[in-house]
């Protein structure tokens, strides 16, 4: 058995040596620009049809930019934050309010415009509310979710890890509350409708660029609102290669691994920890914008606790700290959901049981998080260092244990 | 951080600590002051309707501090959130139930049979979330118990959306107790404030189990153990205690509690559903930060300090704003106060 994973090893070093590495990677850009051109193609039962599966590819690269966010927080600097669905909130409900007409009675009725269409097509009458071009909504959104996650992180984060954790979640849990019931006014003072309660925020503009005002007609043709999916999946992704490689990200492993050590060796901690927060807090905003204007709805019903343990165990599912491991983690976590669990639903029949295989697919995921950090806590794609880091006392022992053979290497004094 | 469950006994003597300013004083009993102040203002302001409000989040609490107790328990001897906790007690509660409808009990039981039959099932219903916590202990947290902290802390998650989903093929919809002690009914009134059966059944109960939980820990050789192991772990295995059946006894100890609290609520409120343990949890795990986790009176007080608060806040703000209002206050008081009422410090960092 392990002969054989060795040559299945050796051949994939192999065929991975056969070009050089940015020459996979160029492949691997390229085909995830003609991705809907394969989709088009085919159209296996499994995957439903292909505009179904264009439609799961989307939602998952919103998925892979807050699985990428989270990431930072988790995976590199080690803080564990299980309120990270607030920042999702948060970036939705400023799309839901800088690009709806939940403010009707703005500007006199006549609303607000920035480089979107302006007037109705229809009556030629303007438009009421705020709308505010997608592309510029983003980045005021991913400014906004910093803001909220240096506001929560700078007096949390003195806190111990585990503190820190219940933190986050109380704040994941009220943020949701916070929208749900804003209808008049925050906390009930003044009477503008931030949320419309339970129905939520509905229907969002549509992406348009900046240049023209055709808005994308996503619910009928998907590929444009897929490649900004995918523009937006690389700007992450090259964000975040280059904050690994950074001062900042080595400082982020550094408190991490150790973080008396790091602090001795001059390494600011809260800033540090801020900054992992606020950047993580950022692409999770970033994501929720998109993700808003996709769906076409902004609705508390989304932001449950749930979601950020189904973040969450993209990023552990995929190997903490790597973050092709995420992406990988966060296609296989939301094909699992969208896809193979359906399709599992004939099973509890067999065996007399009588159940939705979806109902409990958080439960599903649970089990995957305990397996996972039972049996691999590095998950499946690790970075080395994490890997090193989480069987720390495993090597430790081993240490022990060899120790008493080995030659002394060098002479130890007693004082 | 030092260890939990041991009732303090460092006499300090009072005259070697020096003079302190009144603000120095003040500042560190501020939650007491701030918690008094709130509920004297109260008081004043509407008494009978502040009076009643302060009844129900009383007996509400007992619910709580059960809970709370668990959590502060586990917290003391291995510095573990154990966030599966509230859906041992979500099973505590669904298990009762299961058995009062297997009996074929109603609305309509005679008295006498309803409360035979509660005494009959609380023995069950302990056990039952007892084993369910030892279980989750061998399985999810033993395993990691040399793993960095985020390790356990993130199988806990994943068992507690297990047993939630549990639950939740269990009985998929809420579902009514049967109201075996006619909580509704008055027993007798003070200050024109009518004390139900609901309460009195809550703190029936929930009396002698804390006076047990403390005489355990306190007074037996496995309590002694027990703070022992929560002290030092190598120290207490080097004396010969086996820190493992230690540990699952702690577990089994929070179970049980949780489980008597999981009854409690199933006949106190009513309706029980595949969900209680999530917000229960949560807002216990409030009452035992509150009181300064890992000290068992400090989850016991807590506990009836925030069933009060909720009160309070059901009451003068809407309900939809109460969950918010204690998250809230478990943010406050974790980021200015997180030694709580009666803790040690354990800020880091």
């Amino acid at each position: 058995m392990s002969a054989a994973l060795a040559t299945f090893r050796g051949n994939m070093r192999t065929v991975r040596g056969a070009m050089p590495s940015w020459a996979w990677g160029a492949v691997l850009i390229a085909l995830a620009i003609l991705y809907p051109y394969i989709t088009d193609n085919i159209n296996l039962p499994i995957l439903g049809g292909h505009d179904d599966l264009l439609d799961a590819s989307i939602q998952t690269l919103g998925y892979i930019i807050m699985a990428l966010g989270l990431n930072i927080v988790v995976g590199m600097a080690g803080l564990l934050d299980l309120g990270y669905v607030a920042f999702y909130a948060i970036g939705a409900f400023v799309i839901g309010w800088l690009g709806s007409q939940q403010f009707p009675d703005i500007n006199n009725s006549k609303g607000i415009h920035f480089l979107v269409q302006s007037k109705s097509a229809i009556s030629h009458q303007p438009i009421p509310g705020i709308h505010i071009n997608f592309f510029f909504v983003i980045f005021i959104a991913a400014a906004f979710t910093a803001i909220w996650g240096i506001i929560l992180g700078a007096p949390t984060l003195r806190l111990r890890g585990d503190y820190l954790a219940i933190v986050t979640l109380a704040f994941g849990e009220i943020v949701p509350r916070i929208f749900e019931n804003s209808q008049s006014g925050f906390f009930g003072i003044g009477s503008i409708d931030f949320s419309n309660g339970r129905q939520g925020i509905t229907p969002i503009d549509k992406i348009n660029f900046p240049w023209t005002t055709d808005t994308f007609k996503y619910p009928l043709e998907l590929k444009p609102a897929y490649w900004v999916a995918l523009g937006m999946v690389f700007f992450t992704i090259f964000i975040n290669r280059r904050l690994r490689d950074s001062r900042l990200g080595r400082a982020w492993i550094a408190v991490r691994e150790d973080e008396v050590a790091a602090a001795a060796m001059g390494v600011n901690l809260v800033r540090t920890k801020l900054m992992a927060y606020a950047i993580g807090a950022a692409f999770g905003g970033f994501a929720g914008v998109f993700l808003g204007t996709y769906n076409n709805t902004v609705n508390v019903d989304q932001f449950e606790f749930g979601f950020s343990v189904f973040i969450l165990c993209m990023v552990i599912i995929g190997g903490m700290g790597n973050i092709s491991g995420v992406i990988l983690g966060a296609i296989f976590l939301s094909l699992v959901n969208r896809d193979l669990l359906p399709q599992l639903n004939t099973y509890p029949e067999k065996i007399g049981l009588n159940f939705d295989v979806t109902s409990i697919n958080f439960g599903i995921f649970g089990f995957l998080l305990l397996v996972m950090m039972v049996l691999r806590p590095e998950g499946f794609l690790p970075s080395t260092r994490r890997k090193l880091e989480l069987h720390e006392s495993e090597l430790e022992d081993e240490v022990v244990a060899g120790g008493a053979m080995e030659p002394q290497l060098y002479e130890v004094r007693h004082e | 951080m030092e260890a939990a469950s041991i009732p303090e006994q460092q006499p300090e003597p009072e005259a070697r600590t020096p003079r302190r300013s009144p603000g120095a004083y003040v500042w560190d009993n501020i939650l007491p002051f701030l918690l008094g102040a709130f509920l004297l203002y109260f008081l004043v302001h509407d008494f009978n309707r502040s009076f009643d409000d302060l009844k129900t989040g009383l007996s509400n609490g007992t619910i709580w501090a059960l809970i709370a107790l668990g959590y502060t328990l586990v917290y003391g001897i291995i510095e573990l959130i154990n966030f599966a906790h509230g859906e041992v007690f979500m099973i505590g509660s669904f298990v009762s139930v299961s058995v009062w409808q297997a009996l074929g009990l109603t609305d309509t039981t005679a008295a006498g049979v309803g409360i035979l039959c509660i005494i009959a099932v609380l023995p069950i219903a302990m056990l039952a979330s007892g084993s369910l916590n030892v279980m989750i202990e061998r399985v999810a947290y033993r395993p990691l118990r040399n793993a960095p902290k985020l390790a356990p802390l993130i199988t806990a998650i994943g068992m507690s959306f297990i047993l939630q989903n549990v639950g939740l093929l269990w009985r998929p919809t809420p579902d009514s107790a049967p109201d075996l002690i006619r909580s509704q009914a008055n027993y007798f009134t003070v200050f024109n404030t009518g004390i139900e059966h609901s309460d009195v059944f809550a703190v029936v109960v929930t009396v002698p189990l804390l006076v047990a939980l403390l005489w355990f820990v306190g007074r037996t050789k496995y309590g002694k153990a027990m703070r022992a192991t929560a002290q030092d772990m190598d120290a207490a295995r080097l004396m010969g205690i086996n820190v493992d059946r230690t540990i699952s006894l702690t577990f089994a100890l929070g179970g049980m509690l949780a489980g008597a609290a999981g009854l409690i609520y199933a006949l106190y409120n009513g309706v029980i559903k595949f969900n209680q343990g999530f917000t229960a949890g949560l807002i216990a795990f409030t009452a035992a930060v509150m009181g300064g986790i890992g000290n068992l009176k400090g989850a016991v007080v807590g506990g009836l300090i925030i069933g009060v608060i909720q009160a309070l806040s059901d009451d003068y703000a809407q309900p939809v704003w109460t969950p918010a209002i204690v998250f809230a206050i478990l943010i406050l008081v974790m980021v200015f106060r997180p030694q709580g009422l009666f803790g040690e410090e354990t800020r880091e960092g």
